[in-house]
């Protein structure tokens, strides 16, 4: 598994963070070492293994649906960088 | 000496007879922090003013007399500033949400407000929970108060820091893959992780949502005895709180622990584990067998896995985690033309180096073609990892060995490589990856800084954990040496 810069790129391009040309090379040489030193995984045998994706024994955690108080609209805007009619206001994303 | 240095049950009393009042408590942490936080830098924010005003109305209280008085009275608390709290600042040590005030409180601040602590600040820790140092702070880096060129550990950094050096009377710190209980071992310091659902995560900024754990961090078991009863137990604004019930675990200290059947992993006792931390950790196992447990070696062969696993099951959850922060709702809004610009700049600019690191490693581990080699492989790996502790608790008790495979390093000894700072954890993370509970308690000193014994236990099994580390601290007194501070008496205090 060998990563580069420009998967790097790509990745970072999925998780919606730039990259710089040095970054991707750093990052890319960081991500290299670290799947590396995963592969060891490989090791075992896990075929027929269930795979566990939650600790506990619960599943499907559900209330009534039923109308409850919840943050006030005011609240919500709190922290917004930029708000208007109670909306968050964001540059426009059609054209 | 301090009040803050005073056992529970002397403070209890002297509340009762009126000789202190919370403002005092309060006044001395204060007092505390001004006096040594200048060189342990565990501090984020110090509310003075909010936690003034809550102990002048605790003393009222306390002056009106009515008896009844919630269970941390007028102890003074430093919160991890990854937890929720109300018109507090809180800023899980980003550039991202420098500015960010939480609108509503964790389920865990609302429980330490009915039992009546007072919340002085929020502590520093590695940006997001992603580190094992507390360098990672976007701000600055916590010292060790045994000794300040070493690091206090981390993520919980901040948290540990505190309480080693009297600022504060508990705290609450967070624990993913070891981030309450190596940090705890660094400094000196109690420092428990619960069962996963034992405490709500309602209010916890999420790093890896089926591996996160908010937990006390105390001077002794005693005292984080007392933080786990008022802080753990169902939560319907978490759906991954467990709905059990909780039984009172002041009344499990009865120092009896004959009969204990305590296993020792080999794989924990290796060649990876610096000598003097594995001669501690015998001379506290020689303790145990003193009173009265069994101790005995066992094999925990998935033990080497465990920090693959973790690493790509946590950086996945984490990159999912992350993506709420867009620059859109709250936190730091770059200046950009297109959405798609906000994002990425805002991201750019709010996230320091590790947590893009492992955004990345997340997002690849998870991305078409690649799920089923790491993150699924993954999740099987996390089975048989499981698997080791439910087959070890069969016959045994509690699982003991070392916290951390060395002592404190040195600030920026670690920076270089992230492999090499990943594997401090290597002996924390099998205990989130099976979601069972651990406690880290001070056993004895290398080179004049601090080494942890951890002990793991049986899911919901808190009280026989603390039991045993109870008794542990009843027999010796590892847990009453505390660092020498510039300016400080030393243990006069």
């Amino acid at each position: 598994m060998n990563i580069t810069a420009q998967d790097a790129k790509q990745v970072a391009r999925l998780a919606r963070l730039g990259l710089s040309e040095e970054e991707a090379d750093q990052f890319a040489g960081h991500l290299n070492d670290i799947l590396q030193y995963v592969q060891k995984m490989n090791e075992l045998d896990t075929s027929g293994v269930n795979p566990t994706s939650h600790v506990l024994p619960i599943a499907n955690v559900m209330r009534e649906d039923e109308v409850r108080p919840s943050l006030p609209l005011s609240d919500v805007l709190k922290n917004a960088p930029d708000a208007g009619d109670g909306q968050f206001r964001v540059p426009p994303v059609l054209e | 000496m301090s009040l803050l240095n005073q056992s529970l049950s002397t403070l209890q009393t002297l509340l009762d007879k009126k000789e202190i009042k919370p403002t005092d408590l309060l006044e001395e942490s204060l007092a505390a922090i001004s006096r040594v936080d200048g060189q342990v830098r565990a501090f984020l924010t110090v509310d003075e003013e909010g936690a003034r005003a809550a102990a002048a109305g605790l003393d009222r209280e306390l002056e009106s007399g009515n008896g009844a008085r919630g269970p941390l009275f007028g102890l003074p608390a430093g919160i991890k500033d990854n937890i929720s709290t109300e018109g507090l600042r809180t800023t899980c040590a980003s550039r991202f949400l420098e500015n960010f005030v939480p609108v509503y409180d964790a389920t865990v601040m609302n429980r330490l407000k009915a039992a009546q602590s007072v919340t002085v600040g929020k502590l520093n820790m590695d940006e997001f929970a992603m580190g094992s140092s507390n360098e990672n702070s976007a701000f600055f880096a916590t010292r060790n108060p045994w000794n300040p060129e070493y690091v206090p550990g981390g993520s919980s950094g901040g948290s540990a820091a505190a309480v080693a050096a009297g600022e504060v009377y508990f705290a609450l710190g967070s624990d993913t893959g070891g981030s309450i209980r190596q940090p705890a071992a660094y400094c000196g310091v109690v420092g428990l992780k619960p069962t996963y659902g034992l405490v709500s995560r309602y209010g916890l900024v999420a790093f890896a949502s089926s591996l996160d754990q908010i937990g006390p961090l105390a001077k002794n078991v005693e005292d984080a005895a007392h933080v786990l009863q008022a802080i753990a137990g169902y939560d319907p604004m978490d759906s991954t709180s467990a709905n059990v019930a909780i039984p009172d675990y002041r009344q499990a200290l009865t120092g009896d622990i004959r009969g204990l059947r305590i296993a020792v992993p080999r794989e924990y006792m290796g060649e990876g584990v610096a000598e003097e931390v594995r001669a501690r950790v015998q001379e506290a196992l020689r303790v145990f067998e003193s009173l009265g447990a069994v101790v005995e070696e066992v094999s925990m062969p998935h033990t080497e896995y465990a920090t693959a696993a973790y690493y790509i099951i946590a950086c996945c959850e984490a990159s999912s985690n992350l993506s709420r922060f867009d620059g859109v709702r709250y936190g730091r809004r770059a200046e950009a033309g297109s959405l798609e610009e906000l994002y990425v700049k805002s991201r750019n600019e709010g996230f320091g180096k590790e947590v893009k690191r492992r955004i990345m490693l997340g997002t690849f581990a998870l991305s078409s073609g690649y799920f089923d080699a790491y993150y699924l492989k993954a999740q099987r790996v996390r089975t048989l990892v499981k698997r080791d502790f439910e087959q070890v608790f069969e016959k045994y008790d509690l699982i003991a060995g070392p916290t951390t495979p060395t002592t404190a390093f040195r600030l920026g000894e670690k920076t270089d490589d992230p492999l090499t700072m990943y594997l401090n954890d290597i002996l924390t993370i099998p205990v989130n990856l099976a979601g069972v509970p651990a406690i880290s308690v001070p056993c004895g000193f290398s080179g004049g800084l601090p080494v942890g014994l951890q002990l793991i236990g049986k899911p919901f099994g808190e009280a026989e954990l603390l039991r045993a580390a109870h008794a542990y601290q009843q027999s010796t007194d590892h847990h009453l040496k505390r660092p020498q501070l510039a300016g400080e008496g030393g243990d006069a205090r």
